[in-house]
């Protein structure tokens, strides 16, 4: 290992918990990441040779600070000092920084981190972009090598939404229990969507990455609400389904269906702390969408082969996903477990209904398809392929169902 | 004589490591391990999933169950098993049962294992 390698891990690791500390120091998300910059760099001039500080997030936090004080002193020339109260602790003794730093104003300064990166006006793809340059201290070119966009398109999409928080105000007083819950809740689902962006890119996409980093950001979670059930169930959901990451594709980059997976591909170390997770979470009796999800990934993960699958069991949790948090895709994932326990006819019933609403929807239609087929409707199949490919979202689903179709072309030339 | 080495590092740390910086890591101790196996000087190996996986037992007339480890710093860890265990209710009932074996203070806390490699006979003391 290089001498520098554990410096950068430390310094990612500890940066959503020091960025959110200058944030509440200075109530400004750009000198808050200005000062978290110049402790990075003065650590990388001072630990090589003096050896890590013992607390290198309290260490980062104080130098940050201290650096954070001077650009505004030097700025003081320029422009006129802010008033005391937009500096809030800034007379604070250093020596109990460190005390301070294993109090609850820890976990509501990462909390507050994340949170303002999901505020309800910004676009889903702006509060991922917006996160993982805050959060997780990713460059804007890796960014935009994830999205596939150019660099100054994303710094401007990370500029705007910026302004929208600016604009939007961030409250700095420590939040109520509800609060907490509510930016909880919102925290997580962002999390979740990072994990998603990742999920859904092909292999050697620059966004396959991101399942990691989501996974990152959901233990960070779990580590600071220890007894969150949904927080248990959410992080037990990415691992496994970020378990079968290796199996999900062959080597050409096509899409492997769990059916066909080999299931000793699967990460079994992940399983093992995704399935204690959900163990803990159930525990609790108090059921959440996540959890409901962890569950059912967690009866795929169980079986040894898809034959052992418990789809009855599978059918059932959906079926208390659809009371929870009732949704088209629900019910249509819903179906799958319904195919094998009731047969095709049973699940087209049940996902004709959606049409409608699910017409945009690439994997309606990839059902839709494979139903078709096992009903013995080759023409009906096909077109549903051919619509499914029309909406591909990745090169690697779209090959997946042409090969859906080429399997429906032999089939019918066996004939 | 037998020594246990426990292992602690900083969890926000470890659970950052990429994929591939975490295979590295193991790697490298695996060197170490496979040095003193060849000496037949190595027992029991276990990398213990991260303690947001643990859950533990407090003792007490009626035994809790908390989430977590257990971060009370005036008990020490003066001991541990591996026992197999289909679930944590499975794991909990062991642990409820050696507390009625050791009632009074302290915790049993429960952490699945990650990795564990049982070793070659090093001798038995006790």
């Amino acid at each position: 290992m290089t001498d520098t390698a554990w410096i950068s891990t430390t310094l990612t690791s500890a940066r959503p918990q020091a960025v959110g500390a200058l944030l509440r120091y200075f109530r400004d998300l750009d000198r808050a990441e200005e000062a978290f910059q110049d402790a990075c760099l003065r650590a990388l001039r001072t630990w090589p040779d003096k050896g890590p500080p013992r607390d290198p997030v309290a260490w980062l936090i104080m130098v940050g600070r201290n650096a954070g004080i001077d650009q505004v002193r030097r700025g003081s020339r320029l422009t006129p000092l802010p008033d005391e109260a937009a500096l809030s602790d800034l007379e604070d003794a250093e020596p109990d920084l460190a005390e301070r730093l294993d109090g609850a104003d820890y976990r509501d300064d990462i909390l507050r981190l994340m949170f303002i990166c999901c505020h309800p006006d910004l676009p889903p793809t702006q509060q991922i972009a917006l996160a993982l340059r805050i959060v997780s201290g990713l460059t804007v070119p890796q960014i935009a090598r994830a999205f596939l966009v150019s660099e100054a398109a994303m710094e401007q999409r990370i500029t705007r939404a910026k302004a929208r928080i600016a604009a939007a105000g961030t409250s700095f007083e420590t939040p109520d229990p509800v609060q907490r819950a509510e930016r909880l809740g919102a925290v997580a689902a962002m999390a979740y969507l990072i994990f998603n962006e990742g999920y859904s890119a092909g292999p050697g996409e620059g966004r396959a990455g991101l399942c990691d980093e989501a996974l990152r950001l959901s233990r960070l979670l779990l580590r600071l609400f220890q007894v969150e059930p949904e927080i248990m169930g959410l992080t037990a959901l990415m691992l496994l389904q970020h378990s079968r990451a290796t199996a999900r594709h062959n080597a050409e980059g096509e899409v492997i269906l769990l059916d066909d997976q080999d299931r000793s591909l699967w990460n079994r170390q992940m399983i093992a702390e995704g399935l204690a997770l959900i163990d803990k979470a159930m525990r609790h009796a108090r059921p959440g969408p996540y959890q409901i999800q962890a569950a059912i990934a967690a009866l795929h993960a169980r079986a040894a082969t898809p034959a052992q699958t418990d789809w009855a069991q599978i059918d059932q949790l959906y079926a208390s996903l659809e009371r929870l948090q009732p949704s088209p895709v629900v019910t249509l994932n819903r179906a799958v477990a319904v195919s094998k326990t009731k047969g095709p006819a049973a699940a087209l019933e049940m996902i004709l209904p959606l049409e409608s609403r699910l017409s945009s929807y690439f994997y309606f239609h990839g059902l839709m398809g494979s139903l078709l087929l096992q009903l013995k409707r080759p023409i009906e199949a096909r077109a549903s392929f051919d619509k499914a490919i029309s909406l591909a979202g990745s090169l690697a689903d779209a090959d997946h169902m042409r090969r859906q179709i080429d399997r429906l072309s032999a089939a019918r030339a066996d004939a | 004589m037998l020594y246990a080495i426990f292992c602690y590092n900083q969890e926000d740390v470890t659970t950052a490591w990429s994929p591939e910086h975490d295979a590295r890591v193991m790697t490298d101790l695996k060197a170490v391990e496979d040095r003193l196996a060849a000496a037949g000087r190595l027992g029991p190996v276990a990398r213990l999933l991260p303690t947001t996986a643990a859950t533990t037992l407090r003792k007490g007339d009626t035994p809790l169950v908390i989430d977590g480890p257990f971060a009370e710093t005036r008990e020490q860890l003066l001991g541990f098993y591996v026992v197999d265990c289909a679930d944590l209710d499975a794991a909990l009932e062991v642990a409820r049962d050696l507390a009625v074996a050791n009632p009074g203070l302290g915790a049993y806390e429960i952490r699945p294992l990650q990795i564990f490699r049982p070793g070659g006979d090093v001798g038995s003391l006790g």
